[in-house]
């Protein structure tokens, strides 16, 4: 089952939005995973192993995104991306982007 | 936002000398003074809150690209400034690649927003693997000039 696929709805709810540094924590996530996995706002489409592509979606607070997984472990790479994204990135609600 | 909204031409470097990252920096902002768009006094401020950011993580967001920044009291408006190194930095970029394409951003204390709307504006142009390399291939600030307008006139297509 190497083709499996899994997706979920996610909203942004840190602060600060999707700015560079919750992105690479969400780009290391997803590079643990083999499953290709994208992020989708507003019908642009990022890897989600890149910091430069999901930066380019502007995602601000309270914006939901669609993550999107293919691969044999996509179910989980969805599970563990969505659960950062519902843990506001570990950000404190008081952080300035950065 | 454009690209000419916060890069200023003045300070474009299309051949950067230094081969570190506290290097980089310092010569980028460098640049902004020279171009006059900080002030001399605040120029050792400026480039310790800019290596502080990249103590939290890298700003080199991959694809050879990294984007070193910070908020700072002493500007008013969001000033920017793109260099090019040939050779290529180590700047500790998530994916380990060296970094040949660098926008340095300052921005005011209070405007997330701007900052925000700058960054996306340069990685969604990045996204354009021709534009990426056409900058980083450019030999005078004259042609990246050229270049960044080009992207501010949707000349490559995003």
């Amino acid at each position: 089952m190497d083709d499996a696929k899994a997706s979920r709805t996610v909203t942004i709810t840190n602060h600060a939005g999707m700015h560079i540094r919750p992105i690479s924590l969400v780009a290391k996530l997803a590079n643990q995973f083999r499953a290709k996995v994208e992020v989708i706002k507003d019908n642009q489409r990022a890897n989600a192993k890149s910091v430069l592509e999901m930066l380019s979606l502007g995602g601000r607070k309270g914006e939901e995104v669609l993550l999107e997984a293919t691969g044999e472990d996509a179910e989980a790479a969805v599970d563990a991306l969505a659960r950062l994204f519902a843990n506001k990135f570990h950000e404190d609600e008081t952080d300035g982007p950065s | 936002m454009k690209f000419a909204d916060f890069i200023s031409p003045g300070a474009i470097n299309a051949d950067l000398r230094a081969d570190g990252k506290e290097e980089v920096i310092r010569e980028m902002v460098q640049g902004l003074l020279d171009a006059g768009k900080i002030p001399a006094n605040e120029f050792e401020s400026i480039v310790r809150a800019i290596l502080n950011r990249e103590e939290l993580g890298s700003t080199g967001i991959g694809r050879g690209v990294a984007v070193p920044h910070t908020k700072h009291p002493s500007v008013d408006q969001l000033v920017g400034t793109v260099a090019v190194s040939t050779e290529g930095v180590d700047f500790d970029a998530l994916d380990g690649e060296k970094v040949h394409l660098f926008f340095l951003l300052v921005s005011p204390q209070d405007r997330p927003g701007d900052h925000l709307r700058a960054l996306e504006n340069i990685s969604r142009q990045l996204r354009n693997d021709t534009f990426c390399r056409f900058l980083k291939q450019a030999k005078s600030p004259e042609e990246i000039r050229q270049l960044l307008e080009e992207a501010d006139n949707n000349q490559f297509g995003v």
